[in-house]
């Protein structure tokens, strides 16, 4: 056992390159996912009715399909319509506008959540529409919405390791390829594990630090 | 037509919701240095007034100028853009119900907010202004404090300050201190009564009377949208013109809150 864990070491540069990939994966498509959602969350409040039932069908659709099947869908499905992405675009695309659904709905809960008379304050005092939600819309937006929107993170780290199955080399591809060449299952998926676990813990510190900056405004 | 000497000219305003006519035909005006309190029933339209004087509302027809400029609508005769409507804005301060802080800012940096994002003010006058307004309001030790952690007083007292620190050529006051537990009323009406005294331009919506009565220097009654009677305090609340103003004159003569505020008047 102790062996092959030494095996797994000896594969270290592989492993860190996964573990590096699947962050760089998970920051872009969490922002990415973030700013979307921002410009889903108007649209499903919007007082024009085709527009927030277009944006509901687009939440609702999204949170009703399994990950694994929305990301086969746009590497394998989607050279049949002509589109043909590579595994980094494909894998990017689906992460993003998969949990720019859950994105979007986090930030309409939080949104709706907030007082009203704040922001007609912020009108009344002179700030134009922009700096409004700029200054005074946004920031207590993101610190209501904080915790829930790591715990999204959290969620799209985990997703990540789907896409192995589009030959992306983050980190569960890079366990999987150290098991088959070595045949040592147990001390590379397990490894994999805590360096997910690791990834998790660093979220959820920076959660923490959010929930202090909003505990002391509460 | 405007009058420059006014402060506020508010000429024929009407404001309907749906079929509800909230104000209708309401016109009067405020001279420098006057305090005006806008009293009457609940569901009367006076927070609806105030908010059409800022534009918080559109009136569906009359004027309203500010020291001679119409709000709202441009040199050109159309509806101001937003750019506009928010320099005009930056000359009328408002005091909330229910203070409407901003809850991520501290105390001091919610009197700062507008004044340098909106106004554009230097940085270090801006501050220095906003700490003598807060000792002014008695929180200097608040500066730092999150509205969160004060109390409904000390919250609207911010509340006061924050729409001082524009340097604003009007008050509105909208119902101050309904939303305060009675005994943290007089706190916020000593600040008020101190700037009534020094003279500045307030429009003032209230169940006060005992306020009222001392601080304004006319009342202005109103009843299902439209201004029915507008005298000076000791005239309003001693000979009442008409049934509904009688009423309610009336029907407030004991209020608590009053009570406690004469008590503080005679204190200080």
């Amino acid at each position: 056992m102790i062996h092959d864990f030494g095996i797994v070491w000896d594969e270290r540069s592989l492993l860190l390159s996964g573990l590096a990939n699947t962050t760089i994966l998970s920051v872009l498509s969490a922002a990415a996912a973030l700013l979307l959602g921002f410009v889903v969350t108007p649209a499903l409040m919007s007082k024009r009715r085709p527009v927030a039932w277009a944006a509901r069908g687009f939440v609702d659709g999204m949170r009703c399909v399994p990950f694994l099947l929305f990301a086969y869908i746009i590497y394998y499905g989607f050279p049949s319509l002509g589109v043909r992405l590579d595994n980094w675009t494909s894998g990017l695309l689906a992460l993003t506008i998969y949990n720019a659904a859950y994105m979007a709905e986090i930030l309409r809960g939080a949104w709706a959540a907030q007082p009203r008379e704040p922001i007609e304050a912020g009108t009344a005092f002179g700030f134009s529409e922009v700096r409004l939600f700029r200054r005074l819309i946004l920031p207590p937006l993101l610190l209501a919405a904080g915790p829930v929107i790591g715990n999204q993170m959290i969620q799209i780290i985990k997703d990540s390791a789907f896409l192995t199955i589009i030959a992306l080399p983050e980190l569960t591809h890079a366990a999987s390829s150290i098991q088959s060449r070595h045949y040592v299952p147990f001390a590379a998926f397990i490894t994999a594990v805590f360096l997910y676990w690791g990834l998790c813990l660093v979220i959820e510190a920076g959660v923490s630090s959010i929930g202090r900056v909003a505990d002391a405004r509460r | 037509m405007a009058d420059g000497s006014k402060v506020l000219d508010v000429a024929g305003v009407s404001k309907r919701f749906g079929d509800l006519e909230v104000l209708s035909d309401i016109s009067f005006q405020v001279d420098k240095g006057e305090t005006v309190c806008v009293l009457g029933p609940s569901g009367s339209g006076k927070s609806t007034l105030l908010r059409c004087i800022n534009w918080l509302e559109r009136p569906d027809a009359g004027q309203v100028y500010l020291n001679g400029m119409q709000v709202g609508i441009n040199g050109a005769g159309v509806v101001m853009n937003d750019r506009e409507l928010s320099q005009i804005r930056t000359r009328i301060g408002m005091v909330f119900q229910h203070f409407a802080l901003w809850p991520h800012l501290t105390v001091l940096q919610n009197l700062m907010e507008a004044p340098i994002q909106v106004q554009r003010r230097p940085k270090a006058e801006v501050r220095d202004g906003a700490l003598a307004l807060l000792s002014k309001v008695g929180l200097l030790e608040k500066q730092n404090a999150f509205p969160a952690k004060l109390s409904g007083g000390q919250k609207q007292r911010v509340g006061i300050a924050r729409a001082l620190a524009m340097r604003p050529d009007l008050l509105l006051f909208d119902e101050p201190t309904s939303a305060l537990d009675p005994e943290l009323v007089g706190e916020v009406l000593l600040v008020m009564r101190d700037l009534a005294r020094e003279g500045r331009t307030m429009v003032i919506v209230t169940h006060e009377m005992a306020f009222a009565r001392e601080a304004a220097t006319r009342i202005l009654f109103l009843d299902r949208g439209r201004v029915i009677e507008s005298a000076a305090p000791d005239r309003f609340f001693a000979h009442p013109e008409t049934e509904r103003a009688r009423q309610f004159v009336q029907r407030y003569a004991g209020d608590t809150a009053g009570q406690q505020w004469q008590r503080l008047g005679k204190r200080t």
